[in-house]
């Protein structure tokens, strides 16, 4: 069995991003850009699966602009077996366009699994990996802070974070899981990988030649700064904090 | 125009977040006709139902779809109902909170329509003009969405609070309606299965709808030292948080993390003890109306967004709070 990780390049989740002057999006040239934190949790799982048995090859995928090969040489660095690059240039993809690619490289690759971050920390959207499973109509399994995989009856089962606690389902494969923080560590490239890696294979394709025609349906207007809120007080005492409490703020 | 609400109801009556969900649909026009679907089996959902239907005058339609399969939150089922009502009632938008409920179907049913779901949006400029919050919130952006219908967006509730009831009741409630699932469910059906839901027992208001929320962070250092945190809340009728340390800690479980992955929380008071105050975290409680926080270190980050703050040994300063504070009814 195959399992493909759509891995996407993010800002930097430690750098404090600033809104452009004309409000067109977040500053992003001269920033470090990295894995999304989610990205890194799928492709560990994916890396587990492989050496518990469970899979034979994995294969990470990301799909943006020239430099998303940096992204896929860690992909590769931490022990993906190969990398596709979907190039799509200077452009912004949105997610329901992400989805038909993914879909399209699904079809090509016919994986038992494919496994996603439940969400870039960039746009927050929350949806790519559900639109893939929409489109293939394959089960999903979103959330997933568990995966079990039972290669035999060729199920996944898979607890999920959801809001009052851990959900577990059971997944017939092919499937698609999106994850969880709190799935696994993911491991560091280790500096003999990152040397390997440098002679791995990264396939560059297409939208054209993967047959997916992009449409836009929405479109962003403007991005600004959030409202800033006013420095508050320190109080020096327990007393103190419990008078302001009821006699300023009025909430007790 | 007309609009579906993924209805979530739990113990015969319509969750809050499904209440807000009606307040953001409410700003898309005055002509809009508003249907709830509702979906499981049993006494519980013909008891939402009614709910459903008598709790607001702007409800125009109660859909109830009763089905064992449906019984349990699966996105498969749940996202193949969503696109067979879609068929029949040609709807200009289609709308639920953004729960783990609301999260996990609704861009899987905007896929099979060929839509571009808006997730998590704040606020409703104008019928198709939404805002959202993107790095954790530290940014805000504001789409127009410009494609077919349906329009499907996910709401944050914590932006929308639920309407409120006019006080003249007099209009009668809203028809409601079987859903015909004749045809319903035949391609994708059994390929998930669920299995479980392990939530805790509490006898603590949900994180959701809390007037007043205590948050702990690491500098509770322990499961142990939580039950402190615990009593406090009890004074206070509170509800209890934690940041993702705390849960990757082991000191609580996930469903009480407060965080851009986490919960969005905006209750009138917000506590945070031993917390430092990491931007995933801030993303999840900045729209407290008042903030707290209580950490030993003065140059904690929390500090900048508490409107009041107190440089103390949580340990110190918790007992001391329990002792002190006024006692709730």
């Amino acid at each position: 069995m195959k399992v493909v990780v759509a891995v996407k390049r993010v800002v930097d989740y430690a750098v404090k991003v600033r809104v452009k002057p004309d409000k067109s999006g977040v500053e992003t040239s001269n920033v470090k850009m990295s894995m999304n934190p989610f990205c890194e949790i799928a492709l560990e799982e994916a890396l587990r699966i492989r050496e518990n048995g469970g899979a034979s090859e994995v294969v990470a995928v990301s799909i943006g602009p020239t430099q998303c090969t940096e992204t896929l040489r860690t992909a590769l660095a931490m022990g993906a077996d190969r990398a596709v690059h979907v190039d799509v240039g200077p452009i912004t993809v949105y997610p329901l366009s992400v989805a038909k690619i993914l879909r399209a490289i699904v079809e090509a690759e016919k994986p038992g699994l494919l496994i996603l971050g439940k969400q870039a920390i960039d746009d927050d959207c929350n949806q790519t990996g559900q639109m893939v499973a929409g489109l293939l109509k394959w089960p999903q399994g979103t959330f997933a802070s568990k995966v079990i995989l039972n290669k035999e009856e060729q199920i996944a089962t898979v607890e999920r974070e959801v809001d009052s606690g851990l959900e577990t389902i059971c997944l017939d494969l092919p499937a698609i899981i999106t994850t969880d923080l709190r799935l696994n560590q993911p491991r560091y490239a280790t500096l003999p990988n990152i040397m390997k890696a440098k002679s791995k294979v990264i396939k560059k394709l297409t939208v054209e030649e993967l047959n997916v025609e992009l449409k836009s349906d929405f479109e962003v207007c403007q991005v600004t700064e959030p409202p800033v809120r006013k420095a508050g007080t320190i109080v020096s005492t327990v007393d103190e904090l419990i008078d302001k409490l009821k006699n300023e703020a009025h909430v007790l | 125009i007309s609009t579906l609400i993924l209805g979530e109801h739990e113990g015969g009556f319509l969750k809050p977040s499904t209440l807000s969900a009606v307040s953001a649909a409410s700003s898309f026009g005055k002509d809009n006709s508003i249907s709830i679907l509702l979906g499981g089996s049993g006494s519980d959902l013909q008891k939402a139902a009614l709910h459903a239907a008598s709790t607001h005058p702007v409800i125009s339609q109660v859909l109830v779809a009763d089905a064992n399969i449906l019984m349990h939150p699966l996105a498969e089922p749940w996202a193949d109902l969503v696109h067979l009502l879609q068929k029949k009632g040609a709807y200009s938008y289609i709308i639920s909170a953004s729960s783990s409920f609301g999260k996990n179907v609704l861009p899987r049913a905007a896929a099979i329509l060929d839509v571009s779901p808006i997730t998590d949006v704040i606020e409703i400029s104008e019928p198709y003009l939404f805002v959202r919050p993107i790095y954790a919130g530290n940014a805000l952006c504001t789409v127009r969405y410009t494609g077919l219908e349906p329009c499907m967006v996910t709401i944050r509730s914590t932006s929308f609070p639920p309407p409120s009831i006019p006080t003249a009741v007099e209009s009668s409630a809203a028809p409601i309606s079987q859903v015909d699932l004749s045809t319903f469910y035949k391609e994708t059906g059994g390929k998930s299965r669920w299995l479980k839901l392990t939530s805790q027992e509490t006898d603590r208001p949900d994180l959701g709808n809390a007037r007043i929320i205590v948050t702990g962070g690491r500098g509770l250092k322990s499961a142990e030292n939580f039950k402190l945190l615990d009593k406090l809340a009890e004074k206070l009728g509170a509800a209890v948080g934690a940041t993702r340390a705390a849960v990757d800690a082991n000191f609580v479980p996930n469903d009480l993390q407060v965080g851009q992955t986490g919960k969005i929380v905006a209750p009138e008071l917000y506590m945070a003890f031993g917390v430092s105050g990491a931007i995933q975290h801030l993303a999840g409680m900045r729209d407290s109306k008042v903030i707290v926080a209580v950490n030993k270190d003065p140059d904690a980050p929390i500090f900048q967004v508490a409107d009041y703050g107190l440089v103390a040994d949580l340990f110190e300063a918790i007992p001391e709070l329990i002792e002190k504070l006024p006692e709730k009814k």
